[in-house]
């Protein structure tokens, strides 16, 4: 099933009044790729993100995800992704396994499915005995953690993270890289916003968003060789400094 | 459906888990219908006065008993001068100052005509309007007697009888007007506030992302509040009837109902306001001044409504609780039927669809 494309982004708009956000989007992502999509803040990766998930509704250009179209076949769509915002959102006045039970009930898991990925997970992210623990009394690292784990709860075919690092420490991130790199080896895309050049690295391709637009597009090592640089900071640097847009 | 009942079940665990919000969801209409049934009473009872006696004769002793027997005053003392009614007056004491003049009984007797005077403390318009009918009844009454064996050439006399609430009693306007205040509060303030936590968490959005219908989603949030609200018009609709003696005479089932619908009002006006409220704060401010407010003025049961300046009048039917107030006054203090309900409960049904309509029309359009 090698090249099989996941999503397709074919000049995908969005506008708000007369500011462009994004602006004729093209690429496309192929089945169980790490998609990085680069950006400073403001350059429209969580409204391109956004238009993927079914949250916002794009202006002109065609996209499809896991097959289907975004503007006619939004439920199907939202059946077969999972997502991740920046804010970890979990329910910090419910437990660990509440929560689990919650998003995984909501995506219309039987009970002893549940129950089979509740203890599955526990034990991956070795939270157990911990279970009944709130969400608000979790470090920062596990609250991350565990929000991507259940992002991912139903076995989605595409898992959308936006910013999925913020505000965590080095080794967290490391870690939390390591559940990504497993989540991808079980067949799952991966569509992951980042402004850490570091994390750019772990991407099996990347995109560059530049003033909504796609100014780059390649594999990381390729992107360096390129623009001739030993990091994808470097790469970046090279294009954040054409941008116009302040960052927000 | 399995979705919706996780839906539900997490919801309440939200409401169970914050105890304090619980506590005081179920205590403020506990405390409300007991404040407003027993220390906030607009009812006068043994209000002070003090008697000015110039004449101190048969007459005047008689009817400065009456008054003071009637369970409306209470004699504070009797005073000796002007100077010293006006002295308890401006210490607050007393509501109502009667001065007998000099040869009261022998001006009655002798020139047919004699007169006394009232003096109240009019800082307070209402009670003293009151105070002074009282007191102006209660002479009249003793007029009646001297004149019982007089042949009058002509005489009318007036017979008053007070339907639906004989003695008066304050908590029979107080208990719908506190159930309409509760309700609102209830259903539309916390559900907004519920909705609107999910969009500061950002959890709305991870939701809006999954499968579930943004209609079930609003339904799910909703209905734990609608139980809580339900728990609520029990507890009201316990304590006046066992506390404060204010009877259901009409039909329990039909208040029930009409308790649901406007419960439904007051929650599709709470997911209206999430629509356009970003933060919790924001949320509980529009609540506060957008219902509480317009509830506790319009609504009638305060302020009669007949008196405001038109402009006020028109805005006050817009106002649901308004129509809520007239229904279950008209089902449990005057026990009337659904025929004379139904114009009422057709509008608070119209608000509703409308509401309802908007608010779940405008949900949609954030997703999309």
């Amino acid at each position: 099933m090698a090249n099989e494309k996941v999503i397709t982004a074919n000049e995908l708009t969005k506008k708000f009044g007369d500011f462009i956000a994004v602006d004729k989007i093209t690429f496309d992502v192929e089945k169980g790729e790490i998609f990085g999509f680069l950006g400073a803040n403001g350059a429209g990766k969580t409204t391109a993100m956004r238009m993927l998930c079914g949250l916002s509704l794009p202006s002109a250009g065609q996209a499809t995800v896991a097959g289907f179209d975004v503007y006619k076949e939004n439920e199907k769509i939202k059946k077969n992704i999972g997502y991740m915002s920046q804010k970890f959102s979990l329910y910090e006045d419910l437990s660990i396994s509440e929560n689990i039970r919650f998003y995984a009930g909501i995506y219309g898991l039987t009970d002893d499915r549940i129950k089979e990925k509740t203890s599955q997970l526990v034990k991956q992210l070795s939270m157990e005995g911990s279970e009944k623990a709130l969400v608000r009394s979790l470090p920062l690292g596990w609250k991350q953690k565990l929000a991507f784990s259940i992002a991912i709860v139903h076995d989605p075919a595409i898992v959308f993270l936006d910013e999925p690092t913020g505000g965590v420490d080095p080794i967290t991130r490391r870690e939390f890289w390591g559940l990504i790199y497993e989540a991808s080896a079980r067949g799952i895309t991966i569509f992951v916003t980042t402004h850490y050049m570091d994390e750019a690295e772990y991407c099996n391709r990347v995109t560059v968003m530049v003033d909504g637009r796609i100014d780059a597009l390649d594999s990381p090592a390729n992107l360096m060789k390129q623009y001739d640089s030993k990091s994808m900071d470097g790469v970046f640097l090279q294009l954040a400094r054409k941008a116009v847009r302040k960052g927000d | 459906m399995k979705q919706f009942l996780i839906f539900i079940k997490k919801e309440w665990l939200h409401i169970w888990r914050d105890r304090r919000t619980l506590v005081i969801l179920i205590w403020m209409p506990v405390i409300q219908i007991l404040l407003y049934g027993f220390a906030l009473t607009n009812e006068v009872k043994n209000s002070k006065i003090a008697i000015y006696d110039q004449s101190r004769d048969e007459a005047t002793t008689l009817i400065s008993n009456q008054i003071a027997a009637s369970r409306y005053f209470s004699l504070l003392k009797n005073v000796y001068s002007y100077d010293d009614i006006g002295a308890t007056f401006r210490q607050g004491k007393i509501r109502l100052a009667v001065v007998f003049p000099r040869n009261f009984r022998y001006d009655l007797l002798h020139t047919n005509h004699a007169q006394i005077q009232l003096i109240a403390d009019a800082s307070d318009p209402n009670t003293a309007n009151m105070l002074t009918n009282y007191a102006t009844s209660i002479i009249n009454d003793y007029q009646a007697t001297l004149n019982r064996d007089v042949a009058m050439p002509y005489s009318i006399t007036t017979q008053t009888r007070m339907l639906y609430n004989p003695e008066l009693k304050g908590a029979y306007s107080f208990v719908p007007g506190v159930m309409a205040l509760v309700l609102m509060l209830v259903c539309a303030m916390m559900t907004s506030i519920a909705i609107v936590k999910e969009k500061e968490m950002g959890t709305m959005e991870i939701i809006l992302v999954s499968p579930m219908k943004p209609f079930r989603i609003i339904i799910a949030k909703t209905i734990p509040y609608l139980f809580v609200s339900m728990l609520n018009i029990a507890c009201i609709l316990l304590l006046s009837v066992f506390v404060l003696d204010v009877p259901i005479v009409g039909s329990l089932w039909l208040l029930i109902g009409e308790s649901i619908l406007f419960t439904v009002t007051a929650l599709s006006l709470g997911i209206l306001i999430s629509n356009g409220a970003k933060t919790q704060r924001t949320a509980q401010f529009a609540s506060m001044m957008s219902l509480f407010l317009p509830t506790l003025l319009f609504s009638g049961f305060l302020f009669p409504v007949e008196n405001m300046p038109w402009p006020l009048q028109v805005i006050s039917n817009v106002v649901p609780a308004k129509w809520y107030y007239i229904i279950v006054k008209n089902i449990m203090i005057k026990g009337l039927g659904f025929s004379y309900v139904w114009k009422e409960t057709l509008i608070l049904v119209g608000m509703t669809v409308v509401l309802l309509g908007i608010s779940i029309k405008n949900f949609k359009i954030r997703l999309a």
